[in-house]
């Protein structure tokens, strides 16, 4: 597998000084990023700030008008896009998606629609999928990739809080486990997931980065983001002891699994807690 | 068995479904009806230029429909104006174009109809050789696009950021229609060849898991619908190219009470 290949501390890929000019304007300039092995990057920033560009740019798909790009030699890459529309009239069942871009190691897939959540729509038409289910279904297709470089453009969208929860624990696992690097963008400018170790907060160039604790303490946070600014980055901190089955039994920590309805635990926090600032430590790194 | 004119037709007809099928799939999937359109019309062109300057049929439909797709290219690039826009002055453009070339040619007397139309008593040996080594030279470079091609119709930026090369393979696959193109206007007619590559691919659609169960089964419909059609162009002395339409018209239609029977059952997703 090309992860054995790719040397430790280098970086996946690497943008310095980019520029993307689309019709006489600018969409994003001097642009710096970085993404290590077992790094999560996250991306923040207004609406039309750039962040998609930026994330293309990384992925090779747009070619900037200035500044370099060096991604590491026999890089994979999967990749999770903010938007896609699928044409009904091309029957996709979430099992064919899966190999969509290549074929897979075996039993990936199954593995991936499993961690996902979504083991029992393996034979779904994908257009018969929610948007919940859908985001799930592209996460566990760029899952099973097992690729190096794991980019995700707003990946919580249209899941609801409690599997936004989930799909970043998930997230969090994957880098764990697999030790790739993570390229996030996210949908909201105040939360940011508690494992990031790098924040970008992108308007139109590099606003502020750093962990995310700094960037929610940096002035140029607060003056873009203005009062509610001040409440500052909140971080998703919580336990999970347990899993929701697809068919509402529990699968607990231990692997045990119980039909009855479960107790929510003392460390069982669903709700993300909000940072004041001060260096607060996030709980789950992964 | 070849001196049969009919059996000439019928191995020609069978030859063109056979590619039209999973080609047809792939415009229906990226909703290429009027680009498909708009190639096929000029094939008149082609025709026209064909016989101006003296060379293979085949070979002037398919050089005018590679470059009509590549003045779209071009074209697109200026942003000017929509596709739609642009394809529907290439369409008629090419079409007006090839019939005025050919009412300026007098010392020609060409079939119009049949080749607007098709016309079966026109398949000659060489035809059904040319047909059958062209259709196999479609299939084996579409399965080598096969999977960018894909990819690219579900994402394009996916597939480019995962590896794989969606364009390189949409530009390949503009010279495939060219060539399904030149090579299907003797069995079914210029102002058809889209119906060939449409309706077989529309009717598999409701019986098909997967794109590739899709293709095949376009293929085989495709091959329905010109046995039908060339039986009944025998039997009934209609034009070729329509018969085989309203056969492939038949197929669609019967197909549609098939397929909402099957949507009717309960589906077995959570």
């Amino acid at each position: 597998m090309t992860t054995a290949m790719l040397p430790k501390s280098e970086s996946l890929v690497r943008l310095e000084g980019i520029g993307v000019r689309r019709d006489g304007r600018w969409l994003v300039r001097g642009v710096d990023l970085s993404v290590s092995r077992g790094e999560i990057v996250t991306i923040i920033g207004p609406n039309g700030s750039g962040k998609s560009t930026t994330t293309k740019v990384a992925l090779g798909v747009i070619r900037p008008n200035e500044g370099r790009v060096t991604r590491a030699p026999g890089l994979k890459v999967a990749y999770v896009p903010q938007r896609l529309a699928i044409d009904w009239t091309l029957p996709l069942t979430v099992e064919r998606l899966m190999t969509l871009s290549g074929p897979l190691a075996a039993g990936a897939a199954a593995e991936a629609l499993t961690s996902t959540g979504i083991p029992h729509l393996a034979g779904a038409e994908v257009r018969t999928l929610s948007g919940g289910e859908f985001q799930r279904a592209l996460l566990a297709r760029a899952i099973a990739r097992r690729p190096d470089l794991l980019v995700l453009d707003e990946p919580v969208q249209g899941v609801d809080f409690a599997g936004e929860i989930a799909l970043y624990d998930l997230i969090a696992k994957i880098r764990a486990e697999h030790g790739c690097g993570i390229l996030l963008v996210s949908h909201d400018l105040h939360v940011v997931m508690a494992a990031t170790d790098t924040v970008i907060c992108l308007n139109g160039h590099v606003c502020c980065s750093g962990t995310p604790e700094a960037v929610a303490g940096s002035e140029d946070y607060l003056r873009l983001f203005g009062p509610r600014g001040s409440e500052a980055l909140a971080l998703y901190r919580h336990h999970h002891d347990h899993v929701h089955l697809a068919d509402g039994r529990v699968r607990h920590a231990d692997g045990t699994v119980s039909d009855d309805h479960h107790a929510h635990g003392p460390h069982c926090d669903h709700s993300p807690v909000a940072g004041d600032g001060s260096a607060r430590k996030a709980a789950n790194a992964g | 068995m070849l001196d049969d004119f009919f059996v000439r037709a019928l191995l020609a007809g069978i030859g063109v479904a056979v590619v039209a099928g999973p080609l047809g799939c792939f415009v229906v999937w990226r909703r290429m009806a009027y680009f498909g359109d708009t190639m096929a019309h000029s094939a008149l062109l082609g025709v026209a230029l064909a016989l101006l300057v003296d060379i293979d049929m085949t070979a002037g439909v398919f050089a005018i429909a590679v470059a009509v797709s590549a003045a779209l290219v071009l074209l697109q690039r200026r942003q000017a104006l929509s596709t739609d826009a642009l394809l529907g002055i290439l369409s008629h453009s090419a079409l007006a174009l090839g019939l005025v070339i050919v009412a300026f040619m007098t010392w020609v007397r060409i079939d119009l109809i049949g080749y607007l139309f098709g016309d079966i008593l026109a398949v000659s040996r060489a035809d059904v050789a040319i047909v059958w080594a062209g259709a196999a030279a479609v299939l084996a470079i579409l399965a080598f696009i096969w999977r960018p091609m894909l990819a690219g119709t579900v994402s394009a930026e996916v597939a480019e950021a995962e590896g794989l090369r969606p364009e390189r393979a949409r530009a390949a696959f503009m010279i495939l229609m060219a060539l399904v193109i030149a090579l299907a206007m003797k069995v079914v007619g210029i102002l058809l060849i889209t119906s060939l590559l449409i309706i077989p691919a529309a009717t598999a659609r409701g019986f098909s898991a997967t794109p590739e169960r899709m293709a095949v089964l376009a293929s085989a419909l495709g091959i329905a619908a010109v046995t039908g059609g060339l039986y009944g162009s025998l039997a009934f002395d209609t034009p070729s190219g329509p018969s085989i339409v309203v056969a492939a018209l038949v197929l669609f239609a019967a197909s549609l009470p098939l397929g909402a029977l099957k949507r009717r059952q309960p589906i077995e997703t959570r």
